[in-house]
């Protein structure tokens, strides 16, 4: 064991305080959604109970909850298919050079780092100029798309430069055609890979505001009808939503990651 | 297998991706550029071929402290999430010893960023607000007499939100350029006498620029075009480009907004080309 240095010691302090800084906010919120029913928006805490978590499945004043959240999650669930679909074709086409193939890589950084602000307002415009009336399925899609897919891709063209193409021309020595290599042995091989990136894809989509908020039409998705709480709920029910989703979200990452190396260390084991 | 088909297979493979960036990213965006030489005529937009928004903006004093609060509030946060997250991905890096025990610790600086960033600035309200606990604590504790008033719905409170939002986007780069670093350089700079602050000027820090170079990139795309940090944590007081465009498109004005936004393109490219002068990438990609 090697002695620890005095940096050491402040290092780990200061990421310590780092820690708290990130969370700590966060858990103020959570310890405020389990107040009694006089609760309030502020610290004291007055009493404990699941009453506002439990308000939020009821019908509200200002709102319903239930159907945002069936909206961000079908609109979840569409993104992550396409984003899987599109990205893992895109990424085995980088796998050979061809022409062109610097405008595109650099098209889909762009997607990744134009200011949120001018996908909203160009689609936006788009729509408008067409005549076509803005909704959470077409232009909220593809409003969604454009930050998905671009983050999807670049972790696709890392999965496949590690990936050994001796398997798949071993594939193709036996007489296997195109898609029957990709379907038996490429597919399986990325499984566990792609099982992460889809679940990262769909929270990414389902926690989207910026770049849906000009674009998302008449029905709003779960966190354009949150923001739309902040101006006039003044009850703990708007900290219990923000803790059940922040729950929600942060299981499918955990489960993400940890199914994620469970196939990892099974597919070893049998190597 | 033919040749021709080997030779069209990538661009077979690249079209649906490359269809929803045309559809959803290229097309809007030319757009945005078209409309914003178009007339407003009060309430609906007319095909035309006019200067006046440009004028408008590069003649309106608003515009120019609006841009003026852009680069405050982009110079602030770049600076504290360098200095924060410089540390946090160099202690990840460089002292904790086991790559599993490095994975979770990053993991755990990850995990808020997949989750809502509405929710992770209302979490601010009951800490930093006028009852926030904060007041409470100074309060009780006798530091001050009046609850500080600056620490909710201020530039402060929008810096602050937005170095708690987007400070992985630093992190992330900086560690990934620092977990690249050859260990054995610095046993050869230890072995040649090197102090650990010189190791860390000559060799770390340089091996690292591009990591903070490409954080940087995120760190001015972001901010620039930041609109809902500052109305939910400027709380109206705030004014920032990308708030003053989503005012003008509240009003219908889409011309306006589209000049606005083509400026704002410009300057936003304009700076990361001056950080990829000073610090190169190309390494990274």
């Amino acid at each position: 064991m090697q002695k620890r240095s005095l940096s050491f010691y402040l290092l780990l302090a200061f990421f310590c305080l780092f820690v708290l800084f990130l969370y700590g906010p966060r858990s103020t919120i959570f310890m405020l959604s389990m107040q009694g029913p006089d609760g309030a928006l502020t610290f004291p805490m007055r009493g404990f109970s699941f009453y506002w978590l439990g308000q939020v499945f009821q019908e509200q004043r200002v709102g319903n909850f239930i159907e945002p959240f069936m909206r961000s999650l079908l609109l979840g669930i569409a993104v992550m298919a396409i984003t899987i679909t599109a990205s893992v074709l895109a990424s085995m086409g980088f796998r050979q050079r061809f022409k062109g193939s610097t405008v595109i890589f650099y098209m889909t950084i762009a997607s990744l780092i134009v200011p949120s602000i001018l996908v909203s307002l160009g689609i936006g415009v788009v729509f408008q100029v067409m005549g076509w009336p803005t909704n959470w399925f077409t232009s909220g899609l593809g409003a969604h798309l454009t930050w998905t897919l671009p983050i999807a891709f670049l972790i696709m063209l890392g999965i496949f430069n590690r990936f050994d193409p001796a398997y798949e021309e071993a594939a193709r020595d036996l007489g296997a055609s195109d898609p029957k290599t990709f379907w038996e042995i490429v597919l399986p091989l990325i499984a566990p890979s792609l099982l992460g990136v889809g679940l990262l894809t769909f929270t990414l989509s389902y926690d989207e505001f910026t770049r849906t908020s000009l674009v998302s039409g008449q029905n709003n998705t779960l966190p354009l009808e949150i923001f739309g709480m902040t101006t006039n709920v003044t009850s703990p029910a708007l900290y219990a939503l923000g803790t059940l989703t922040t729950v929600f979200s942060a299981s499918i990452i955990l489960i993400a990651f940890f199914a994620y190396s469970a196939v990892v260390k099974r597919q070893r084991g049998q190597a | 297998m033919s040749a021709t088909w080997k030779t069209f297979k990538p661009y077979a493979l690249i079209t649906p991706q490359t269809l929803v960036f045309l559809l959803f990213l290229v097309f809007p965006i030319v757009m945005i550029g078209v409309v914003s030489f178009w007339e407003f005529t009060g309430y609906s937009m007319v095909p035309a071929f006019t200067l006046d928004n440009y004028q408008g903006i590069f003649t309106s004093d608003v515009t120019f402290k609006t841009y003026l609060n852009t680069f405050k509030f982009l110079g602030l946060v770049w600076l504290a999430t360098l200095l924060i997250g410089y540390p946090v991905a160099y202690f990840i890096a460089f002292h904790v010893p086991k790559l599993e025990w490095q994975i979770l610790l990053f993991l755990v600086c990850t995990i808020p960023f997949w989750t809502s960033n509405i929710i992770r600035m209302i979490s601010w309200v009951p800490l930093l607000g006028r009852e926030g606990l904060v007041n409470q604590v100074l309060l009780g504790g006798g530091l001050i007499q009046q609850p500080l008033e600056f620490l909710l719905y201020s530039d402060f409170a929008v810096v602050l939100g937005m170095v708690h939002l987007y400070i992985i986007f630093m992190i992330a780069p900086i560690f990934n350029s620092l977990m690249r670093i050859e260990r054995s350089l610095i046993t050869a700079a230890e072995d040649l006498g090197a102090s650990g602050l010189q190791i860390f000027k000559e060799v770390i820090l340089p091996l690292s620029a591009p990591g903070i170079a490409i954080g940087s990139i995120f760190i001015v795309t972001l901010v620039m075009g930041e609109f809902v940090t500052v109305r939910l944590m400027g709380g109206g007081q705030s004014a920032s480009v990308g708030k003053l465009i989503q005012t003008q498109i509240g009003s219908l004005q889409y011309p306006l907004a589209a000049a606005n936004a083509m400026v704002l393109l410009a300057v936003t490219m304009l700076i990361i080309v001056s950080v990829l002068r000073v610090l190169d990438i190309r390494k990274e990609l």
